[in-house]
């Protein structure tokens, strides 16, 4: 019996982009249902009464809600091929605490970047260089977070660069100027296939930011 | 005793904090030696600030001088590098569930709590109403299991032990009900599973120390 995956999503959300990098990046046939966030599924509802968010991924009837869960359980159960976290139980831990980094930190300065305005977007953009200063540092020389291959922490982290156009005009930053290192990994990425399939333009995402920032006043 | 390939297994932790003393527990349910360091979270060690540079907080492993920091992470860790006593299923499925829960409490439920039973006059009422939700959530995913992990103990009751012990003694200092065995059998009966585990009960601290210590912090 073949299996059946579906992934609700939403276009723009940089968690839902990491389950469609996974997905895409081990070649899984799946349905892709764009939910109305204002307006949500009744699948959705029901298959993620906890959070009531996106993404979750429903693999043959049974609910895996978060992105890196399901990013890790779509690297357990498809693991013929592009192993996306190490096999070493350290390297794991590492891989881990830096996608959970993300998490914790690189969603949160990005959103102040550029919803918030005077001393406290200030503030939010010191952060912001600082955070991504630091990511810099852990992907020294390596091409990609994961090594020579895109691995669980470049999942974690290359969706919030659809971002970027707004974080730069709105935030008033240059992310090229302060993280050289940063830009370079990040256009690496979006040279890889299943990355730049799976994700939309910064234009797109944009405009996107342009019509948030009218409908909650924030210019 | 001693060999020459010593495993080094070091926690930097904090007696009183239900994140380090989730370690205690699950490095005592494998079994596994370890040295333990008080941190003194007003001076922190040279140590702490070496091996987790980027939250300079408790609880790390260091394990032959590898550092690994955050609770839920160390612990996924543990279960990977000393098999014995599983913590974690085989099954993907049943992992994902057990990250989702660990993680839903951190994210969710532990705060709504702690933030009920610290919360002054003003906040008061929409604290404990979000708290009592958080328990119901709880309270809904344990149904009648005997722990969240099934039949024995694992990653999302050692993660919930702030739920089965130190609940108790914040709402007591609260003054508050939150966690009852009226408002939430389950939950209620799987905590008293939990603390009269034999590995858990000697890995708790003691509960005098513990009401002491979060009296004293009330009282500032």
């Amino acid at each position: 019996m073949a299996d059946e995956v579906i992934l609700l999503d939403y276009w723009a959300s940089p968690f839902g982009m990491r389950v469609r990098i996974a997905l895409a990046e081990k070649g899984i046939k799946h349905e892709y249902k764009e939910e109305d966030l204002r307006n949500k599924s009744p699948l959705l509802l029901q298959m993620n009464p906890v959070h009531k968010k996106i993404p979750v991924l429903i693999h043959n009837g049974k609910s895996i809600c978060e992105s890196l869960i399901a990013v890790q359980y779509i690297d357990e159960v498809w693991n013929e091929k592009s192993p996306l976290l190490p096999s070493d139980p350290y390297q794991r831990s590492q891989a881990r605490f830096w996608a959970d980094y993300v998490d914790k930190k690189i969603y949160e300065v990005g959103k102040n970047l550029w919803t918030k305005k005077g001393e406290e977007q200030e503030a939010a953009k010191k952060e912001f260089v600082e955070a991504h200063k630091l990511l810099e540092q852990e992907l020294g020389d390596k091409t990609y977070f994961g090594g020579d291959k895109i691995g669980f922490v470049d999942v974690a982290l290359i969706p919030f660069y659809t971002w970027f156009k707004g974080y730069e005009t709105f935030g008033n930053i240059n992310v090229e100027k302060e993280c050289p290192k940063f830009i370079a990994w990040a256009k690496r990425c979006m040279q890889v296939e299943s990355i730049s399939k799976s994700v939309p333009d910064q234009d797109k995402v944009y405009g996107f930011m342009v019509e948030i920032r009218k409908k909650f006043g924030l210019e | 005793m001693a060999t020459a390939n010593q495993e080094e297994v070091r926690l930097l932790g904090k007696w009183a904090s239900p994140f380090s003393n989730r370690i205690d527990l699950a490095l005592k349910l494998k079994g596994v030696p370890y040295k333990y360091f008080e941190e003194n979270l007003a001076n922190k060690s040279d140590d702490l600030l070496k091996y987790n540079p980027v939250y300079k907080k408790v609880p790390i492993l260091v394990h032959n001088g590898n550092p690994i920091a955050e609770s839920l992470i160390i612990l996924e860790y543990i279960d990977e590098t000393w098999k014995n006593n599983p913590l974690l299923s085989e099954d993907p499925y049943e992992r994902a569930l057990a990250r989702f829960w660990s993680k839903t409490l951190d994210d969710k439920i532990l705060s709504a709590i702690w933030n009920a039973c610290w919360s002054d006059e003003k906040g008061r009422e929409k604290a404990v109403e979000e708290a009592l939700e958080a328990l119901k959530i709880l309270e809904d995913e344990i149904k009648d299991k005997k722990f969240f992990g099934g039949e024995t103990l694992g990653l999302v009751d050692i993660a919930a032990n702030f739920i089965g012990y130190w609940v108790y003694i914040l709402q007591e200092i609260a003054g508050l009900e939150l966690l009852t065995l009226e408002k939430f059998p389950k939950v209620y009966k799987w905590s008293q599973e939990f603390i009269n585990h034999p590995v858990i009960k000697e890995g708790l601290p003691p509960r005098d120390e513990l009401f002491a210590f979060f009296k004293a912090s009330a009282s500032k």
